[in-house]
């Protein structure tokens, strides 16, 4: 395997959905390639990072116009 | 009859919806289909910024995040006694705002966006960028800064990259249903998922290298 093929497989192998065999190759692979763990370990972190993103606080404009919303929407349903 | 005050709880922005396995929002749930608008205004709570980060980054456009977060609102609260429990209600309620912001991105940009066309050639794929980040690259900055530094690369990448990102990383949608969202092929999710990575990764180490910011 080599550093092309890595970056083809990066992606199911960040997801867990390389087979074993392939698997085995590419962590070979790494043990051998610091720039592709260098390009593996960044990925990961890049997705950790988004996910970990703070959430912000609604504009109490945007929440208030959205409950008011819900509650017309409660309205109707209920007649 | 769960009573919903009993499920009230107060919402933690700092977890993600995809890690906050609630034992309790298939109750509220089920006591927002019978017909308790508290039970179901409490998920709006729970999810309203979840839901608005999703509408957001799909569509990065302020106005039609914010209807379309409403409408998502709104429409999962009409069509309730449809959802059937197979999956979780945060899931089916991230499809239906999925569809919502998509909607009005295509209404944007009909040109610029093309879902149904393959875009994934054999462009080189190797990354060029190779700098140490060093440890824990997050520590470094402020939490307004980074969440401007997330905001600034993700707002660079192709909406058909972005998307997926979003649905796959994100909100973690097997890519299953991503392609179901998004209206394309599985191979085709997992080609553009790729690409959305090792773009974010690149773009990201403009601030995250060592010893150089921008």
């Amino acid at each position: 395997m080599n550093c092309e093929d890595v970056i083809h497989e990066l992606s199911d192998f960040i997801d867990s959905e390389l087979d074993a065999a392939l698997k085995q190759e590419l962590e070979s692979h790494l043990r051998d390639c610091e720039d592709c763990r260098l390009v593996v370990n960044q990925t990961k972190k890049t997705i950790e990072i988004f996910c970990d993103s703070e959430l912000v606080e609604l504009p109490s404009a945007v929440r208030s116009r959205l409950h008011d919303a819900l509650r017309r929407k409660f309205k109707e349903a209920a007649h | 009859m769960v009573s919903p005050r009993s499920l009230l709880s107060t919402p933690n922005p700092h977890r993600l919806a995809s890690k906050v396995a609630r034992e309790d929002e298939h109750q509220l749930v089920a006591a927002a289909k019978s017909g308790d608008v508290t039970a179901f205004e409490e998920l709006v709570n729970r999810y309203e910024r979840k839901i608005f980060r999703l509408t957001m980054n799909i569509t990065r456009n302020r106005e039609d995040a914010e209807d379309a977060m409403q409408d998502a609102f709104l429409k999962s609260y009409s069509h309730l006694k449809t959802f059937q429990g197979d999956s979780r209600f945060y899931t089916w309620l991230v499809r239906i705002a999925a569809n919502e912001a998509l909607m009005r991105l295509r209404k944007r940009r009909p040109n610029q966006f093309s879902l149904d066309e393959p875009i994934e050639g054999d462009e080189d794929l190797m990354p060029r960028e190779l700098q140490d980040w060093g440890p824990g690259p997050e520590q470094r900055f402020a939490q307004t800064e980074m969440r401007e530094i997330l905001s600034s690369v993700i707002d660079e990448l192709e909406p058909e990259y972005r998307t997926v990102f979003v649905l796959r990383d994100i909100e973690e949608l097997s890519t299953e249903e991503t392609a179901d969202v998004v209206g394309i092929s599985v191979p085709a999710v997992k080609s553009r998922l790729l690409r959305a990575r090792l773009k974010l990764r690149e773009k990201l180490n403009r601030y995250f290298r060592q010893g150089g910011a921008n």
